[in-house]
Order: C-alpha cells, then sequence, then structure tokens
C-alpha cells in the first residue's frame, strides 16, 4: 500500500520565541527547528505499517529550504521518497492552501494512506488532515492512536476526551490525523543516514501543483499574551526560593 | 444572516463548553448586530432544545435525525452544510471538543475555506470582529481576521463566562435535514473508557506533576522523592506517558485525568491547554519552570522561574527540615 506522510519543520521546542518588527511572525533569526512531534509519529506509524504489509512511504513537506534537512531526517529513518514543496521563507500558509497541497500530492501518487499528525506545534490549526481528506473525497478518522488494516477496510482507535476511546472503521482510502504517543518512536540509524543521501527528494512550487496564493492574510498581528492573574513569584537563588515557597505553603495556601 | 452556535451535548445534558462558546456567540451577535440561532444534532432533541431556549438566543434550531443519533463526521457535515446554505450566516461557532475538532474543517472545506480554530478572544471594533488564537501552545496570541463568510470559528475550553439562563423561552424551530445511509463512510463503534485505573489521581490532596522538562526517564527519581517526602502522588504531562516514562493513567489533563488537589505541583511543565483543563481547578498550584514566559504561571498562585534540578533538591530539603 502506498502511505503519504506530512511533516512539518518547526521552531525547535525550548525555542526563545521572539516576535519580529512587523509584529506579524517570528524573529527567525536564531531559531533552531525540528520535525513537528505528531508527524514523528505520523512517520512511524508508517513504516511500521509498510514493515508489516508492504509498499511505499512517501514524505511531502511543504516549508523553505530549511526544511531539507527534517525531510533528510525522515528519509534516515525509513521513508521511501520525499516531495519537498518549496515555499518562500517566512510564509505562513492557510491550512485550507496547505490541505491543497496536500490533496494534490496524494492525488498525484495515488496514495491510499494519508497519515498526518493532528496538530502542528507552531501554528496548531489542527485541521489540516481534515481538510485535505474534504478535498480528496477521503473518509478519516482523527486523533488516532492505533490502525489496523483489514483488507479493503481500515479499523482505527479515536481518543475521545477524558481517558476515553472508540473503535471506528472506515473504507479506505482513507486520511488519518495521528496522535502521539501512538507507537514508540525508532531513531535514525548510521546505515539508514547513509541511505537517506541517495534517496529521492523531488522539489514542486505551489504552481506545479495548481495551487494558487502563498500570500494567506494569517495573523494580523502576534503577541505575548497579556498576563491576567496574580501569580506570586518567588525570587532569589533556588535554596530562598524554596524556603519562601514552604513558609507560603505552609502559612499562608495551609497546605501543609 | 445571522450567528450561529452549534451545541453538544453528552449523556442528554449539554456540556460546560456549549454555555461558553453559546457566551461567545451572544458577543458576536451583538457586536455585529445580527440575531443568533443556536444549533442542535441527534435524535430527539426536545429536552436539550427546551434548556437552550433560556438562553437569551433568538431561535433555537434543532437537526433531528435517525442518522445524527450516533456522531459520524458525514452526518454531522452534510447536516450543517444544509443548514449553513439555507441561513447563510456570517459566523458559525463551535466549541473547540474533539468530535468539533473532527468534523468542522471538513464541514468549513465545503465552503472553501478553513476553519478559525482554538479561540481565546473575540475583539469587536465596531462591527468589525477580531478572533484571538494561541500559538506555540499558548505562548504566543495571534490575531485573525475572517477575510470570508461564513466565518468557522471554534472556542476553547474555559475562556469565555458560561452564558447565564435568562429564563425566557427562545422559539425552537426544526430544520428538515436529508440524509441517506449511503452518506455516511465511517463505522463508529461504542465509546469505551480504558482498562479500570489503579490509581485515582481524582481523589489524591496533593500531586506532584512532571512534564518534559525532566528530560530523561532516570531523572524521575528526583521528582519521585519530592513527592516521598510531601506524601503527594506522581502525576505527568502527556510527553512523559507518550516515551513510557510512567504509565498513562497517571497522565493530567484533556486526554487524561482532570484532578483538583489541595497542591498541585506543575515541574517542567509548560502548561499548554490539554494539560491546563485537567489541573486548574487544583486549590493551590505551584510552577517551576525556567521559562519565565511559560503559560503555566498564568495558571499558578506560586511560581519559581528557575532550573527543577536546582531548585528540587533545595524544596526536598527544606521540607525535611520543616517536619523535623
Ligand atoms: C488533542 C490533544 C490532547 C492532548 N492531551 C494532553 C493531556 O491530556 N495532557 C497533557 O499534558 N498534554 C496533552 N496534550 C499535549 C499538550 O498540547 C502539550 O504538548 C504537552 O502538555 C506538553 O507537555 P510538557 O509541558 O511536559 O512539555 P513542553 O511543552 O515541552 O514543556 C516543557 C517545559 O519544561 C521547561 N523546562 C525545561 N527544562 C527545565 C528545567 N531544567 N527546569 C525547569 N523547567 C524546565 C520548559 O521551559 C518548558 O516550559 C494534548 C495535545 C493534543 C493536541
Ligand atoms: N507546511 C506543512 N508541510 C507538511 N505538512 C504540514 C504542513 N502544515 C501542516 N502539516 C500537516 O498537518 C498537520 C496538522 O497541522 P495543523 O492543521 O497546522 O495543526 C501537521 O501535523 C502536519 O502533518
Amino acid at each position: 500500500m502506498k502511505i503519504v506522510v506530512s511533516i512539518k519543520q518547526v521552531p525547535a521546542r525550548d525555542s526563545v520565541l521572539r516576535v519580529n518588527g512587523q509584529g506579524k511572525w517570528l524573529d527567525e533569526s536564531d531559531l533552531a527547528y525540528e520535525m513537528n512531534e505528531p508527524d514523528a509519529y505520523a512517520l512511524e506509524e508508517a513504516l511500521q505499517l509498510k514493515e508489516k504489509l508492504g509498499g511505499e512511504v512517501v514524505v511531502l513537506c511543504a516549508g523553505p529550504d530549511r526544511a531539507t534537512q527534517t525531510i533528510r531526517e525522515a528519509l534516515a529513518k525509513g521513508a521511501d521518497r520525499a516531495i519537498h514543496v518549496q515555499v518562500p521563507e517566512e510564509a505562513i500558509l492557510d491550512p485550507f492552501i496547505t490541505a491543497q497541497v496536500l490533496a494534490e500530492a496524494v492525488r498525484s501518487e495515488k496514495a491510499e494512506y494519508l497519515l498526518t499528525g493532528l496538530q502542528s506545534d507552531d501554528l496548531g490549526y489542527g485541521q489540516t488532515g481534515v481538510l485535505a481528506a474534504e478535498l480528496l473525497g477521503f473518509a478519516h478518522a482523527t486523533i488516532v492512536m492505533e490502525v489496523e488494516p483489514q483488507g479493503s477496510a481500515v479499523r482505527v482507535k479515536r481518543e475521545l476526551e477524558d481517558g476515553w476511546y472508540q473503535y471506528v472503521t472506515l473504507q479506505t482510502p482513507v486520511a488519518l490525523t495521528i496522535q502521539s504517543g501512538i507507537k514508540k518512536l525508532r531513531y535514525a540509524t548510521l546505515m539508514g543516514i547513509k541511505k537517506a543521501k541517495s534517496k529521492e527528494i523531488r522539489t514542486v512550487t505551489l504552481a506545479d501543483l495548481g495551487v494558487s496564493g502563498t500570500d494567506s492574510p494569517g495573523a494580523e498581528s502576534i503577541y505575548l499574551p497579556p498576563r491576567n492573574k496574580e501569580t506570586q513569584m518567588l525570587t532569589g537563588d533556588s535554596r530562598e526560593c524554596a524556603r519562601r515557597l514552604v513558609e507560603k505553603l505552609r502559612f499562608e495556601a495551609r497546605v501543609l | 444572516m445571522s450567528v450561529l452556535v452549534v451545541l453538544e451535548a453528552r449523556g442528554g445534558k449539554l456540556i460546560r463548553i456549549s454555555y461558553e462558546t453559546l457566551a461567545a456567540g451572544l458577543q458576536v451577535g451583538q457586536a455585529a448586530g445580527l440575531p443568533v440561532e443556536a444549533i442542535l444534532l441527534g435524535q430527539s432533541l426536545q429536552p436539550l432544545a427546551a434548556e437552550a431556549s433560556g438562553y437569551s438566543v433568538d431561535k433555537v434550531v434543532t437537526l433531528d435525525h435517525p442518522l445524527l443519533a450516533d456522531y459520524t463526521a458525514e452526518g454531522y457535515t452534510l447536516a450543517l452544510e444544509q443548514l449553513i446554505r439555507d441561513r447563510r450566516p456570517e459566523y458559525v461557532l463551535f466549541p473547540h471538543t474533539y468530535q468539533v475538532r473532527d468534523y468542522a474543517p471538513k464541514l468549513s472545506a465545503r465552503f472553501r475555506t478553513s476553519l478559525v480554530s482554538d479561540v481565546v478572544g473575540i475583539k469587536a471594533n465596531g462591527s468589525a470582529i477580531t478572533f484571538v488564537r494561541q500559538l506555540f501552545g499558548g505562548k504566543l496570541h495571534a490575531d485573525m481576521v475572517g477575510q470570508e463568510k461564513p466565518v468557522f470559528v471554534s472556542v476553547q475550553a474555559s475562556v469565555f463566562r458560561a452564558a447565564e439562563t435568562s429564563g425566557a423561552g427562545s422559539p425552537i424551530e426544526a430544520f428538515a435535514v436529508a440524509i441517506e445511509p449511503g452518506h455516511i463512510l465511517s463505522k463508529p463503534e461504542a465509546p469505551f473508557q480504558q482498562t479500570q485505573r489503579s490509581v485515582d489521581l481524582g481523589t489524591a490532596s496533593m500531586i506532584v506533576s512532571v512534564g518534559r522538562g525532566i528530560r530523561e526517564k532516570d531523572n524521575l527519581a528526583l521528582i519521585e522523592s519530592l513527592a516521598q517526602v510531601l506524601g503527594a502522588e506522581l502525576a505527568a504531562s502527556r510527553p512523559i506517558c507518550d516515551n513510557g516514562w510512567l504509565p498513562m493513567e497517571r497522565q493530567v489533563g484533556s486526554s487524561g485525568q482532570t484532578v483538583s488537589p489541595k497542591v498541585y505541583f506543575a515541574l517542567g511543565i509548560s502548561g499548554a491547554i490539554q494539560h491546563l483543563v485537567g489541573m486548574k481547578g487544583s486549590k493551590t498550584i505551584v510552577a517551576i519552570n525556567k521559562d519565565e514566559s511559560a503559560p503555566i504561571f498564568e495558571a499558578a498562585h506560586y511560581g519559581i522561574v528557575g532550573d527543577l534540578f536546582e531548585v528540587v533538591p533545595a524544596l526536598i530539603e527544606e521540607l525535611r527540615k520543616a517536619k523535623s
């Protein structure tokens, strides 16, 4: 079976986020980047499906030049090929545009499965995979924790709120948005890294895919959220902080 | 021309976030000068409709159909698409639940647009409305203006104060939807809860909770000794459980347990909304985080900006002293 997995490159987790001069995006000058975490899990699930049932795993990433690093990482972990959709530096794609890109790629690959992460760690729209499913006319399931192909159908376990779950059966082709934790992640091996160098990365533009309009309105402005709550911040060295905290918990909050 | 607010119910009752979304919808309606209609989907909706009609909406509209009795993305999308094509609303608001995450983007795609998801604020400048959403797990906010009508918006939990009943009964109208069994592509089974939990964090009076700031599994010993000194239960954010460092049953948050201890220590936890919803009911919240702009500090009563590998050992020592 052929699986397309979408992976996004996002600012590394503990980055210090500074808003740029225009106030519309981040100052990217000293940011490091990594693979969006749920996408790493989507890739893992795809690789395990392929190991079990055969087929091909194609990763798709829309991003500027720097995204090749994340693409290489996916190839090193075992993806067979990649499609890099070139977008200008600092372009913020509306999820509807990203979904069109995904849908076009899945169509041209004639893939039966589209796996996406359930949410991006940076923009957090939480919808690109579902939008793409609709554009493709695929059945879909979100927040997926188990994938069990059954011939021309697939039975998936969806996470619901508060520790509830549900199994849903869908006819393929399908789009699934994968939740973090679905499987244990693998590391790229040295062999994998070596092999990745000779794997194909097909570079295309939005125009090649027939998708118009990068100039998505995006946000009017981005900014640090205002603080509302009166949090008591304890200062001093670690010992001093610890001493004051114990005092507060004993005599003010009276919980010790 | 109206504002539609889609309500969600569970076990025959509207869930709390439905009232909050209603409040957000009423705010939008007032600013934009538009009537507000509350929308219900399912089967045998009369009791829910009667309840919703007490909340100062202009109308309650029911989409009642046997094929909507069990949720499916296809059924909900089709029913709401028919309603929206008929009503031509300017705004459609949803509660940002897992169910809405599952179908609202499918619906918005039918109108060739995306969903302004996870909204935490509404700013009105005359009748121009800006929606505030979170980026980077709450570390930044973004102001968004919906370009095309209808604007599809989902509202985050615990941001808007729940709408209050006005007592007055708004009119209830049934909207006939046309759905065939062939439209439903997915076969859902009954929801279930994972095996019996061996720890019930819900009744714990003290919880020490650890996040990705702990870096490695082996470092958990430090947090365990703090829990021991306090006589507290150990809990964690999702990534710790995803990595298998602690069992899933110790996860706090929207997909884990909801807790409300006397004291909740959040150690190396950033404070993403999915974590906050599980613990913000705690009586006293202590946050220790090296990033002063971590959203967890907004939820905390006491905060320490610092390295947990320094602060926690000092805290253990102070607690031992205080005990002896
Ligand atoms: C549908 C859905 C459901 C989810 N359900 C849940 C859920 O139930 N529960 C849950 O927790 N999450 C859930 N999540 C994930 C959630 O969005 C966050 O990704 C997660 O809570 C982040 O965990 P964290 O705070 O431990 O990690 P991070 O966000 O990576 O934060 C780590 C923090 O540690 C701090 N830190 C690092 N080193 C140190 C140090 N030495 N000393 C002090 N501080 C340090 C950093 O400054 C940072 O703030 C869900 C997400 C989705 C999309
Ligand atoms: N630029 C992108 N390139 C590749 N995949 C993406 C991109 N943006 C979003 N995605 C995919 O869509 C998922 C959901 O993203 P979002 O809707 O932004 O929360 C992500 O986990 C990715 O799998």
